[in-house]
């Protein structure tokens, strides 16, 4: 199993949405690289002809009726919005300017 | 005063109910306690003053009116900030959504209230639920009523530590790796992971979905029982919400014996980590179930061994998907939106803001483990070892009827000790893992204090899934012998706040 380094656990924090600080990375770096170390024993079972499980239940679909029912206002759903203007989530720009 | 915070919460609904208390007298005396030692325990992130007066007034007013009251009426109770609660903060214990007020209540929230259960305030907790410390939680540690230097468990340390100091007679935790049980081990407390689906998590901040369970957390096994039928139930709103009774938890507690049952005791639950003191009064348990008339199996599940290392693969793979939703758009924290920087970049910041060290490690690690190139070794290897688990656990339940093992391998550990090293750390929960991976149910209740250190140890005994009363059945004989040998709670041994 290959360790992680701090140009990975970078990378894996821009694709986590994290800006983690230069001293995080060092960090976190070495205790990843243990942390994956001690459980990467889980691929021993990796060969054998064992089903995985995702989940305790057998999970199905469940669907209910298509009804209008009673919700949040769209006072109460912006309740706790960082911003918001004329009964929207205001968010900063997602396009940039060209 | 004092007498009433120490009523197990069977009495104290029985003397609200025959008007020998009324319930606002009940919860005065319970914000007496926490205005009294709190400060010190910090068991509370929020104390809901007067929404528990209004509660208790309510309760108060239904029985002078002639009204039915639940079996847990005016019964104070201590909220795991986990849960939303509408009008009430929920911070989950990290800064990302310090200050958010739900707009809703969540299920168990609900049922609580509909039960009459005044609920005095929202509890500590690990950040996200986290840790097995409650050192994570962005609002400071808890500390344990019986050394107030050393943890009270995580994550659901302030639960559990309400109930030890009496600031609360009942208590509401989650357990998604053993942060029910664990709390409750190293408090002197009782604590049960029902079968997974049995309680809803409609309104429970998700960590990691196929393995969070809430639970009822108590002084006494049928106070336990009392909550756990109080919250348990289907519900339409979680599609993982089994649709089935609920077991007969609190008859089970009422008529506790172990007369004629098959107990289990696994070789793996043994072994290099586990403190003397821990063992011995784990070894004395298993005598007293033979003299209480149980026979004892002895059984080998080897894949137990990798269940901690598939723990801390899936639940990450699951945290780093749920905590996606914390994105700084449509509620909690939102930095360095200065009109320049993109949605994207904003998300970054708030986030490295927002968490803790924890859950950023954890995120991390998820995103490594769910990453192409390292999928089939890590998440998907893990996913096979939870088969073989959940096969060890069918395997083991064909010759017994319950399982039972110390419910962690050491006492309570100074507040520090393992901060910065998680591999230590996560072995807490070594003995509490194998049950939520393959959704059965547990239960911590006391059994005694290691001699070395004279604090508190957690015997857990695990029941196959959807039979939560074996829990309750054998867990209130071994209390009921405990008692008469101890001659009193356990709890009284703890040194006065």
């Amino acid at each position: 199993m290959p360790g992680i380094t701090r140009e990975e656990v970078a990378h894996l924090a821009r694709l986590a949405r994290l800006e983690l600080k230069a001293e995080e990375l060092d960090h976190f770096a070495g205790q990843l690289d243990d942390i994956i170390g001690a459980v990467a024993r889980v691929s021993e079972v990796a060969d054998q002809d064992v089903p995985p499980t995702s989940h305790p239940l057998p999970l199905t679909n469940v669907m209910r009726a298509d009804e209008v029912r009673p919700s949040l206002t769209p006072e109460q759903a912006l309740s706790g919005a960082p911003a918001q203007e004329r009964q929207r989530f205001k968010v900063p720009q997602i396009l940039g300017e060209d | 005063m004092t007498d009433i915070i120490k009523l197990t919460a069977a009495e104290t609904a029985e003397k609200i109910a025959s008007g020998e208390l009324t319930a606002v007298e009940v919860t005065e005396a319970h914000l007496a306690r926490i205005e009294a030692v709190d400060e010190k325990v910090h068991a509370f992130l929020h104390v809901d003053r007067e929404g528990a007066l209004a509660q208790a007034g309510a309760v108060d007013a239904k029985r002078a009116a002639g009204e039915k009251l639940g079996p847990l009426a005016g019964v104070p109770l201590a909220l795991k900030d986990i849960f939303t609660t509408e009008g009430v903060p929920t911070t989950v214990g990290s800064k990302i959504l310090e200050g958010w007020i739900p707009p809703y209540d969540a299920t168990v929230t609900k049922r609580l209230k509909a039960a009459d259960v005044v609920i005095l305030g929202k509890t500590n907790m690990d950040e996200f639920a986290m840790g097995s410390s409650t050192e994570n939680s962005a609002y400071g540690p808890t500390g344990n009523p019986w050394d107030l230097t050393r943890i009270p468990g995580g994550s659901g340390g302030g639960s559990s530590a309400a109930l030890a100091s009496h600031q609360a007679t009942l208590a509401i935790g989650t357990d998604t790796g053993g942060s029910i049980r664990q709390p409750a081990a190293v408090t002197g407390t009782v604590g049960v992971k029902p079968t997974y689906g049995a309680v809803s998590r409609y309104g429970m901040v998700a960590f990691s979905s196929s393995l969070d369970q809430g639970g009822p957390c108590a002084r006494t096994v049928l106070d336990a029982a009392l909550l756990h039928e109080v919250i348990a139930g289907h519900d339409v709103l979680d599609s993982t919400s089994i649709d089935a009774p609920v077991p007969p938890v609190v008859e089970a507690a009422r008529n506790g014996t172990v007369r004629g049952m098959r107990v289990g005791v696994v070789k793996q639950f043994r072994g290099e980590g586990y403190q003397a003191g821990v063992v011995q009064r784990f070894d004395e348990s298993v005598e007293l179930l033979k003299e209480l008339g149980a026979e004892v199996v002895e059984l080998d599940c080897p894949s137990f061994d990798l269940a901690l290392s598939a723990y801390y693969l899936i639940a990450p793979s699951e945290c780093s998907s749920n905590l996606a939703r914390f994105d700084a758009m449509r509620y909690g924290l939102r930095v360095g939106d200065d009109g320049t920087r993109s949605a994207e970049d904003v998300t970054a910041i708030t986030r490295e803001e927002g968490f803790g060290d924890e859950v950023k490690r954890r995120v991390i690690l998820g995103t490594y483990a769910l990453s192409s190139g390292y999928y089939d070794a890590y998440y998907g290897s893990a996913q096979k070892v939870r088969t073989l688990i959940t096969r060890d656990f069918e395997k083991a339940f064909e010759q017994v009827d319950v399982i039972v093992s110390p419910t962690t391998p050491t006492t309570a550990f100074p507040i520090g000790e393992r901060a910065d090293d998680p591999m230590a750390m996560y072995l807490a929960d070594l003995c509490t893992i194998p049950t939520n991976m393959a959704g059965n149910a547990a239960m911590s209740l006391p059994c005694g204090l290691a001699p070395e250190d004279g604090l508190p140890v957690g015997l857990q005994i695990i029941a196959p899934a959807m039979k939560d009363d074996r829990l309750y059945k054998v867990g209130a004989a071994v209390e009921a012998a405990y008692l008469e040998r101890w001659g009193h709670p356990l709890l009284e041994e703890a040194p006065s706040l």
